[in-house]
């Protein structure tokens, strides 16, 4: 099958909301017809956008490792622990599939969108035009999986409310998780600012 | 469920001869309107009828351009309400219960909230608010909003806003992890408390099933069912 032709040497750019396709226009202040949220043939500042973020969210994530996220609190002990600390606990403590999936969640998730969205950026800098299906595969996956991240955010929130016993026992937030909901949020920008349409803008060979 | 393609999109006028003037003509949103434009390459194609369990995929990137859309106008209706009841259920009854030598603690999703909040997680608690109930909430009036004048065939009052709410909401919803939390958060007070699920988890258990359907739905085929109420 022949490889269809792209919107942008068409003349033509879809709406980014509602998907409507309308005519090219350079101008910055031109709305949809349809839903009349702006038009724009590529995210503005896309690339610049998510390095801002993404090392923003590299920044934040070294606190959100280094601190611990929740304080478990008893009459005889207090206990600190770090996510992967958490994570090290869950599994002695008899669940080693849970342990896995928090795993999952707030490590590796993590450090995959680190590597995937910095390796297409750089790869999109330099208008490379290797692995361009593997690439947008890649950005795809890291939009699926990225807020699933916010497990261990909502485990320590749960724990907080539910255990409240006074004296006798109680968890509580600590600055660690904080940081981490803040990573979350960062990286889900900047795989949004990201605009996967560069990938396949001038590539140099092809 | 069997890949479905679309057939390329030919150019409007031949080769490269000023397409933008061809596509200008009057009959211009006419043909835009069977003209897709895939969302991650820029891919043109020519829309065509999807069968039943029909998913278009791009030829160049491989993302899903559509889903055949297989709940009608009503269907759809039908299961934001049904969410909307399930949603208040999960949000008023008491998600776990925890015992304690006698004491009881149990805990809702606002509970959780209101702890990160007074125990200086600020900003976790705003997370939390907006993500499990602000845009969960907001998505499922704002859908019901317009699917109940969908279903006369006509947009509701607001719909252009409503339709790009929904679109710009939806990544930021996280019923489903907040789910996958409560299990965890179970697992881990397993070991010191007696844990009892509340009516909260299994309504959060099956809102997190229709928030599956849902994401299966693309709002965005309203604007092709629907036509402005003043015509």
């Amino acid at each position: 099958m022949s490889t269809p032709p792209r919107a942008i040497d068409l003349g033509m750019m879809a709406c980014h909301v509602c998907r409507q396709v309308t005519a090219y226009t350079e101008d910055r202040h031109a709305h949809c017809p349809r839903c009349g949220n702006t038009l724009h043939a590529r995210k503005h500042a896309s690339v610049s956008r998510a390095w801002a973020l993404l090392v923003a969210a590299a920044i934040f994530y070294i606190p959100a490792n280094v601190f611990p996220i929740m304080r478990t609190q008893s009459i005889s002990s207090k206990d600190d622990n770090t996510i992967l600390s958490g994570i090290l606990e869950l599994w002695r403590a008899g669940s080693p599939g849970l342990a896995v999936i928090v795993f999952t969640a707030s490590i590796i998730v993590p450090v995959l969108k680190f590597l995937i969205m910095g390796f297409l950026l750089v790869t999109v800098q330099r208008s490379s035009g290797m692995v361009a299906r593997q690439r947008a595969r890649l950005y795809r996956f890291v939009e699926l999986v990225g807020y699933w991240s916010m497990l261990d955010v909502f485990v320590v929130a749960i724990l907080s409310a539910l255990v409240h016993f006074k004296i006798l026992s109680r968890v509580e937030p600590l600055p660690g998780v904080v940081y981490f909901g803040i990573v979350v949020v960062l990286t889900m920008l900047s795989a949004m600012s990201f605009d996967p349409r560069l990938i396949w803008d001038n590539r140099k060979s092809q | 469920m069997r890949p479905a393609r679309h057939a390329p999109f030919t150019p409007i006028c031949d080769h490269t001869e000023r397409p933008v003037a061809a596509f200008d003509r009057l009959d211009g949103m006419q043909r835009a309107r069977n003209l897709i434009v895939c969302e991650h390459c820029d891919s043109v194609y020519r829309r065509r009828h999807l069968a039943r369990g029909e998913v278009a995929d791009c030829v160049v990137c491989g993302a899903v351009l559509e889903r055949h859309q297989w709940l009608g106008v009503d269907a759809q209706f039908a299961l934001i309400f049904a969410a909307l009841i399930v949603f208040v259920i999960a949000n008023v009854s008491p998600i776990v219960t925890l015992g304690l030598s006698g004491m009881k603690a149990a805990t809702t999703l606002w509970g959780a909230v209101i702890a990160m909040w007074n125990d200086g997680a600020q900003i976790v608690a705003f997370l939390s608010a907006m993500t499990l109930f602000f845009f969960p909430l907001g998505q499922i009036l704002i859908f019901g909003w317009v699917l109940w004048f969908a279903r006369k065939g006509i947009r509701a009052p607001g719909f252009p806003l409503a339709m790009s709410a929904l679109v710009r909401v939806k990544p930021w919803s996280m019923i489903e992890v907040f789910m996958l939390g409560t299990l965890v958060a179970v697992v881990k007070a397993h070991t010191y408390f007696d844990v009892v699920p509340g009516p909260g988890i299994w309504a959060f258990g099956f809102l997190t099933l229709l928030v599956t359907v849902f994401s299966s739905l693309d709002p965005r085929e309203l604007w092709d069912m629907t036509a402005e109420a003043k015509a």
